[in-house]
């Protein structure tokens, strides 16, 4: 009963943050140098007077400022983030047609980082003072200092000029139409190779580099001699008594970096033209297309809010003395 | 246990000379003895020294195009890294590139502490409701992904290096303001804090100069790691276009000669290089730091 008020307050708690982040959407509108009505509309109605009547009208900006404010969340929880000037279509529609491919690109780094990375850090913190454990150290601090765009276009200059095996743009081929959908989703595949690794290396570095050092924390602990000295074997000791340990602040930094990676994807996808929904925000500050724009961001808040979320509740479940609390 | 207390200890570990250090000068010597670090402190001393003195010896001006476009590098001595589509030779915006760069690195970097150790310490200082109440709004600033947040903020207010370096501060403060945090909630129960407030000093002295000098090794450590991420943020908005048009950087060069990846590598490449080296010296000198004021923790 106890853990399940804890997860109820969990939940509360997130569902607090949305509201947080709606009423920050809305201050940014309204505390944006010039007119609301202008910042919605951007370029398109900059003039003409009807047309600013008539956002003013349809945005309810002709309303006391406290009104604005509730009729702002209220549509937002609906899942009404606004109408795109640029596509002329709602922002909900255009996040979702972009959703899928920034959470497949994220999802592929950020995985394949955490376990390539968890398995470096392993096998470094079982000789910290070997030629290995020395490269994996340096090599995650190389990879932390690389921009993450210059990453990305190191790897197309390497794939697009001196080794043309990997397509550099895009997330489909058009030469695919009419293809079953098995070579679609292996062309999809194929395109996803290069903006992965790109996001992936930097999260590679970072959790190589933390594997190492929580390894090392726990494998100098009491309970870690004793399990040696009751006759264990070091893959015992490390995968099943030490490993399990050290995961927990993996866990936790995987949860709170999620920011982090989807502002990082934000980059890669601009790199690779990746269609998702780091692409969108910058079509939609190129076009001064403010609803997509904030749309976007509250979005990627609320995917955070999410993640952190589930962080919350898995490390609940691995680790049973949070139960309850 | 003393296993976390961050000020090393008066006397010199065991294995080295016995003369007792002051925790400075220790923490300059175990610096010192670090070789990454020190390679760091180097780097970064050359870097500065280019970009300082680099410009006005090379003579060649970053905007102004000297040569034909697409010049590759490594074959003209008089465009030594090449031209990029404009023409413009590449080393001179190297050389001043990196002005802006860490320029705006380190004045974002000193806005984000200062919102996150006012912020971590009031909060970590007073506990209760003013804890709670702040802790939500560090939560509040962390969910929102700090680059598109950034993005957002210089766009709806005009691109100038003031919105940059403001918006970068305001994405980038959380970490430091739980690490203040958790800091001020340990210092406010030692002995010497509650020696100073039985002497009647009240919060402020008690925040300022009991507590925070104390809390100054961690915080120091913190804020060298944010101008590492504070240079890439810029870096990353200049290359979106988002910066200071008027002002050249290598985050800009790189977005500039965007189109012409594959024609013209030289131009995307070296000022990559720039930023590289530059967040690598900071952070082999903010690593160096957190051992050199961890003694004890220092494990390699």
């Amino acid at each position: 009963m106890n853990a399940l008020a804890a997860v109820l307050r969990r939940l509360v708690l997130a569902f607090g943050l949305v509201l947080a982040v709606l009423a920050l959407n809305f201050l940014l509108i309204h505390a944006a140098p010039g007119d609301p009505a202008e910042v919605i509309a951007g370029e398109m109605g900059g003039a003409d007077k009807e047309a600013m009547a008539s956002i003013r009208k349809a945005y309810g900006l002709d309303r006391p400022l406290h009104e604005q404010f509730f009729t702002y969340i209220g549509r937002s929880l609906q899942g009404d983030l606004g109408q795109s000037y640029l596509f002329n279509r709602p922002v909900s529609e255009l996040i979702f047609e972009r959703l899928g491919p920034t959470v497949l690109l994220v999802m592929t780094a950020l995985l394949g980082a955490i376990s390539i990375g968890t398995l470096l850090g392993v096998l470094a913190s079982r000789r910290p003072d070997s030629l290995f454990s020395g490269a994996v150290t340096v090599l995650s601090m190389i990879g932390y200092a690389m921009p993450v765009f210059w990453t990305g276009i190191l790897l197309v200059i390497l794939f697009g000029k001196v080794l043309p095996i990997m397509p550099i743009a895009g997330m489909r081929d058009v030469r695919m139409m009419g293809a079953g959908p098995l070579a679609h989703a292996l062309d999809v595949l194929h395109h996803l190779v290069l903006p992965a690794l790109t996001l992936g290396l930097v999260y590679l570095a970072q959790y190589s580099r933390l594997a190492r050092a929580s390894m090392l924390e726990v494998l100098s602990l009491d309970y870690i001699r004793t399990a040696r000295a009751k006759g264990l074997g070091e893959v015992s000791v490390t995968l099943k008594h030490a490993l399990r340990n050290a995961l927990m602040p993996l866990v936790t930094i995987a949860g709170l970096q999620f920011g982090n990676v989807i502002s990082g994807a934000l980059l890669v996808e601009t790199v690779f033209s990746w269609p998702g929904l780091g692409t969108l925000a910058l079509d939609a500050i190129l076009g001064r297309d403010y609803p997509t724009l904030l749309g976007v961001l509250t979005f990627s808040a609320i995917l955070v809010i999410v993640a952190n979320l589930l962080t919350d509740l898995s490390y609940r479940w691995i680790d049973p003395r949070l139960r309850g609390r | 246990m003393a296993m976390h207390n961050p000020e090393p200890s008066p006397v010199a570990s065991p294995g080295r000379s016995v003369q007792a250090l002051s925790p400075g000068r220790e923490a300059w010597h175990v610096f010192r003895s670090n070789r990454a670090a020190l390679f760091g402190l180097i780097l970064l001393l050359t870097l500065a020294a280019t970009m300082l003195l680099g410009p006005a010896l090379y003579g060649v001006k970053a905007t102004e195009i000297v040569a034909p476009p697409f010049k590759p590098p490594f074959i003209d001595p008089a465009a030594w890294l090449g031209t990029d589509y404009l023409g413009r030779d590449i080393l001179a915006g190297m050389l001043i590139g990196g002005r802006a760069t860490v320029l705006v690195g380190l004045s974002s970097a000193a806005v984000a502490v200062t919102i996150g150790v006012t912020i971590g310490a009031l909060a970590g200082f007073f506990g209760g409701w003013v804890d709670t109440l702040l802790s939500r709004l560090t939560e509040l600033f962390q969910v929102l992904p700090p680059l598109l947040f950034a993005m957002v903020l210089v766009t709806l207010f005009t691109p100038s290096l003031y919105v940059v370096i403001f918006a970068i501060g305001v994405v980038a403060w959380t970490g430091t303001s739980r690490l203040a945090r958790s800091e001020f909630m340990r210092l406010r129960h030692m002995e010497y804090t509650h020696a100073a407030r039985a002497m009647g000093a009240g919060p402020a002295r008690l925040m300022l100069r009991e507590i925070l000098p104390n809390a100054m090794p961690p915080l120091i450590v913190s804020a060298t790691l944010i101008i590492g991420a504070a240079i890439l943020f810029e870096a990353g908005l200049s290359f979106l276009g988002l910066s200071d048009a008027n002002v050249m950087s290598w985050g800009m060069m790189i977005g500039s000669n965007r189109r012409n990846i594959l024609e013209c590598w030289w131009a995307v490449t070296f000022p990559g290089v720039g930023i590289f080296s530059t967040v690598l010296a900071f952070s082999l000198i903010g690593d160096g730091l957190n051992d050199a004021f961890n003694p004890k923790l220092h494990r390699r």
